[in-house]
């Protein structure tokens, strides 16, 4: 009742004229400044669009349900597959690629050199001009590895014979998959498609990936969960720190593989190769991400995000409630630290599936427990907690299983609403590897970027007609 | 181009901290290419394609190489900074290390750390305000809709999805309101008291809530509904919501409302809601005729002073008189023949507008820019002809300017313009006080009202500048010392517009009276 109004104590929030909250303020009111600004960049028809979803019992709902399945899901580490065997919908004459779908002709350097190199690493042809040639032919279907239940990071390409990790959500028994992470440097994912780079896909796959196989099924599987959580309280954020999560998998792993059959020299070699990479991890977190995140997917009227991912043209976002719809914008620049002899004139924009972490609630957004990442951008760890706790503002609950040590182990905040990030302004953070614009370059830097507003405020227009058709 | 080398033994740092030394150093004044790396074989021979170094240096993975490349001079001292700023503790350890909130950026992260919320003010351009009400009602948050500019059709769906959630819409175009105690957007410091008024005019609830107060009364609610509200399509929604919490409401005994007519229906069902309420109901519809307005419970009120004056009494378990125009003793300086004609000069619009209705009764046409009738409407507003009054708050004059109000500048040239006028005789003006207005009127106003009188006399003529003050005692103004001011030049105050208006009539119907009294 409004004279229920005259009975409390009058508490305004007053959004506009600040001299209004002052002058609250002046009588002995009660009074909290909104620091507004129009949402949607000014786009009234989207900000109408927005004010309808706010608070709206059946959006909260399907957000509740959604945030339930990503919090309840147990990502597990089943397997080592081959692509064109557990993929589902693979063929033989396909290759996946990170972001939202991309033409050959509109595709960045990294990934079409990469794409190159995947070619000769298939061994469709032997030759660089005529796997290019290939390539533009149209005689290859190029698809997201979104759409494949996969993920991969950077260039993200995933071809028919690769080797993949095969995690499984036991929860509601569905699959995801990721690549495997070749190390940093001069690799596939980078666009590199030297012959060095090439052997090592086969060594990944002939020697690799089988140890890595017998060593899962001894295993019986790797709960993923726990070591990722493990992970954020050893200062990673699994996804561009992975050096604890890297080393608690090589633990967890080791013995199993000593009791495999993999010859002496092998099993030297992929320990090596392991150890020799702080990121090995990281497809890993992505494939588990995806699992947890997946669950959210394809509940009517949610507005949580179930994908960001990048294809070094555009960033895209896929939202539970809007089915596999990409909202798209183009893809920013990465605000970070280069490697010697390299700046952000050499930059690919920002490129990989592996914002699937951003989205799970991990990386940028449990950047607190690891301040390490925050100085690619010349922050302190208090600047990492903050960033951590500006995401409390546009996500829909915090993930109890990853918990974070600098906020008094409160959980990472997750599930990103739409129509929080667009009535703030408030952008996620994504921490991320910077690529060189050029194929085959590799990796020239780390930093730190924000997903466009524009992706979020199509999500909300496009979800608010769902709505109200219903 | 020259190149330098340095290496620290046994000197690890990880490599994030390297790349912002690294970038650190590059800034530094003659340095062309800077890095510092920890001396892996890996490391050194990207330092060599790079250019940085000329061959490979004997070193190892634990120690700390610096190489830079730049003008001679530079490179020593740059060394030495890069150096130094190693074996610093970093910026970041000495920090900010208390933790900091950030502020909110929507009404939703607001209610996030601001408990007990329950009313948003809304002041934001009007192309924003509706969708900003709308969230704010689907949080269950009530609206004070100040921004103007707001489509009729959002108005409708605002107050009707709040009428389903039991939640009031003050506004659009809602200047004005009292709520439990707190005076909101412009509005005065008023006693708190048994009296809840409901006004679609901003200036007429500061007018009335100002007067119960300087006649001793107290104010339990004011509700402001925006002028809008009692449209057809609107149907008095936050009127009839208004009037039936205050009915509700044990605080309140007496209720005034306050409008322009409503529409027949609007009328009809704001009336049988008011006969109904169970309370004592004073109704100002500026202009109606009192007959058709008068039912059980229901006194009907011609001006704001009459709402204002019949609340009081009705407070004090009186039945309310008839008024008169109290004009007493008003002495006033001879008029040159010529000068016949009142010039209004209005901040506030329902002011300006019931000033044209108590004039139009007593002297026949009066122009305006917001006339009662449509075939009294000025055709340039910048002009005044014959009677005229001017509401300077209307969209034509504030158009990328403050509201006169707050801004004095229009009216005191207006001012000026107008006693330059052999044909006028007397300048009516409204000073309105309280939270929002200028902080001190008087010093805007007295120097050009001095002035003004000045041009006047100049010209053989005495110029008559009469007006009223709405404001309180307790408004950060301070109404006697605003009073006090104007009347030290001149100006003849009276208690309210009504008031103020009448006698600028009465000085234009008996422009004979020569030095007389009134």
């Amino acid at each position: 009742m409004i004279q229920a109004l005259f009975q409390e104590k009058l508490h305004v929030l007053n959004v506009g004229l600040s001299s209004f909250a002052d002058s609250i303020t002046r009588a002995g009111g009660s009074v909290l400044q909104i620091e507004w600004a129009p949402p949607a960049q000014g786009q009234q028809e989207v900000g109408r669009a927005l004010a309808r979803l706010v608070n709206l019992l059946s959006v909260e709902t399907a957000n509740q349900t959604a945030f339930d399945a990503y919090q309840a899901a147990q990502p597990v580490l089943k397997g080592v597959g081959t692509a064109s065997r557990v993929l589902p919908n693979m063929a033989e004459r396909m290759i996946l690629h990170s972001g939202p779908p991309i033409a050959w002709t509109d595709m960045c350097g990294p990934m079409k050199g990469a794409i190159v190199g995947a070619i000769l690493y298939e061994g469709w042809t032997e030759n660089l001009a005529r796997a290019e040639a290939m390539a533009s032919s149209g005689e290859i279907a190029f698809e997201p590895c979104h759409h494949h239940n996969a993920v991969g990071p950077m260039a993200g390409i995933i071809s028919p014979s690769m080797p993949v990790w095969m995690v499984t959500n036991t929860t509601n028994g569905y699959q995801a998959f990721s690549n495997f992470n070749e190390g940093l440097g001069k690799a596939l994912r980078f666009g590199a498609n030297g012959l060095d780079v090439i052997t090592r896909l086969k060594w990944m796959g002939q020697v690799l990936a089988p140890a890595l196989r017998a060593s899962v099924e001894l295993l019986g599987g790797v709960d993923l969960k726990p070591m990722m959580a493990q992970a954020l309280h050893m200062g990673d954020e699994v996804h561009n720190r992975n050096a604890a999560a890297s080393s608690l998998f090589l633990k967890r792993l080791i013995s199993a593989l000593l009791k495999t059959r993999t010859p002496a020299a092998d099993i030297a070699a992929v320990v090596e190769f392991i150890a020799g990479n702080d990121h090995f991890f990281l497809n890993l977190s992505m494939a588990a991400c995806k699992a947890m995140t997946d669950a959210a997917h394809g509940v009517p009227g949610s507005s949580m995000v179930t994908a960001m991912a990048r294809n070094g043209v555009e960033f895209g976002i896929r939202v539970s409630g809007t089915g596999s719809r990409w909202f798209t914008a183009p893809a920013p620049i990465v605000d970070g630290l280069f490697f010697p002899g390299y700046s952000a004139a050499d930059a690919a924009p920002d490129l990989g599936d592996s914002a699937i972490t951003e989205t799970a609630g991990v990386g940028g957004f449990a950047m607190a427990a690891s301040p390490a990442i925050v100085k690619f951008v010349g922050g302190t760890p208090q600047d990492a907690i903050d960033n951590t706790m500006a995401m409390t503002h546009i996500t829909v609950g915090r993930n109890n299983a990853f918990t974070l040590p600098a906020l008094n182990f409160a959980g990472s905040p997750a599930g990103i609403d739409i129509r929080k990030v667009v009535d703030t302004g408030i952008q996620p953070i994504i921490n991320t590897g910077i690529a060189h614009r050029e194929a085959g370059i590799g990796q020239i830097g780390a930093g730190i970027t924000r997903a466009p507003l524009a992706c979020f405020m199509q999500a909300v227009s496009a979800l608010a007609k769902m709505v109200s058709a219903t | 181009m020259a190149r330098a080398t340095k290496i620290i033994r046994n000197f690890y740092r990880d490599s994030v901290s390297l790349m912002q030394l690294s970038s650190t150093i590059t800034k530094l004044p003659g340095v062309e290419q800077a890095s510092a790396i920890m001396a892996s074989p890996n490391n050194v021979a990207l330092l060599v394609e790079a250019g940085l170094l000329a061959e490979p240096v004997e070193a190892d993975a634990n120690d700390l190489l610096i190489a830079l490349q730049g003008n001679a001079e530079a490179l020593e001292s740059a060394l030495a900074a890069a150096e130094s700023a190693l074996k610093q503790p970093s910026p970041s350890s000495t920090g900010n290390e208390q933790s900091r909130g950030m502020s909110p950026r929507s009404i939703e992260m607001g209610l996030g750390n601001f408990v007990g919320a329950n009313l948003v003010l809304i002041s934001t351009p009007g192309e924003y305000a509706a969708a900003e009400a709308f969230k704010a009602l689907s949080l269950g948050l009530n609206v004070m809709l100040f921004s103007d500019n707001v489509a009729l059709k959002d108005e409708i769906l605002l107050k009707r999805f709040a009428q389903e959630r039991d939640l009031i819409v003050m506004g659009p175009d809602c200047g004005t309101a009292i709520i439990n105690g707190i005076p909101l957007a412009f509005a005065n410091v008023v006693r708190r008291g048994v009296v809840g008024v409901v006004g679609a005019s901003g200036t007429g609830l500061q007018q009335v809530t100002c007067l119960v107060d300087r006649w001793g009364g107290g104010i339990s609610q004011a509700i402001g509904t925006g002028g809008h509200d009692l449209h057809r399509d609107v149907g008095g929604i936050s009127m009839l919501q208004g009037l039936k919490a205050l009915a509700a409401d044990p605080s309140t005994s007496v209720i005034v409302l306050i409008s322009k007519p409503p529409s027949p229906e609007v009328a009809g069902k704001v009336l049988e809601a008011a006969s109904g309420a169970g309370k004592a109901v004073v109704i100002n519809f500026l202009g109606a005729d009192p007959d058709r307005v008068r039912r059980e419970n229901i006194y009907p009120a011609a001006t704001l002073e009459d709402a204002a004056a019949a609340a009081v009494a009705l407070a004090n378990g009186r039945t309310p008189e008839a008024r008169r125009a109290r004009v007493t003793s008003l002495s006033i300086a001879p008029l040159a023949p010529q000068q016949r004609y009142i010039r209004g000069l209005y901040s506030g619009g329902t002011f300006c507008y019931e000033a044209s209705l108590l004039l139009k009764k007593e002297l026949g046409q009066i122009n305006s820019n917001t006339p009662v009738e449509p075939e009294d409407r000025l055709s340039d507003v910048w002009t005044s002809r014959k009677h005229t009054v001017i509401d300077l708050g209307d969209d034509l004059f504030t158009r990328g300017r403050p509201h006169p109000m707050i801004d004095h500048r229009l009216r005191n040239e207006r001012l000026i313009k107008e006693a330059n006028d052999p044909e006028v005789a007397v300048i009516l003006l409204d000073v309105v006080l309280g939270y929002g207005s200028h902080p001190d009127p008087a010093a805007e106003m007295v120097p050009v009202i001095q002035k003004a009188r000045d041009l006047a006399s100049k010209a053989g003529r005495h110029l008559a500048i009469m007006g009223f003050v709405c404001g309180t005692a307790a408004d950060p103004q301070n109404l006697s010392k605003q009073e006090t001011a104007f009347q030290e030049v001149g100006v003849t105050l009276a208690e309210s517009n009504a008031q103020a208006v009448r006698m600028a009539a009465s000085v234009v119907r008996k422009p004979d009276v020569v030095g007389g009294r009134l």
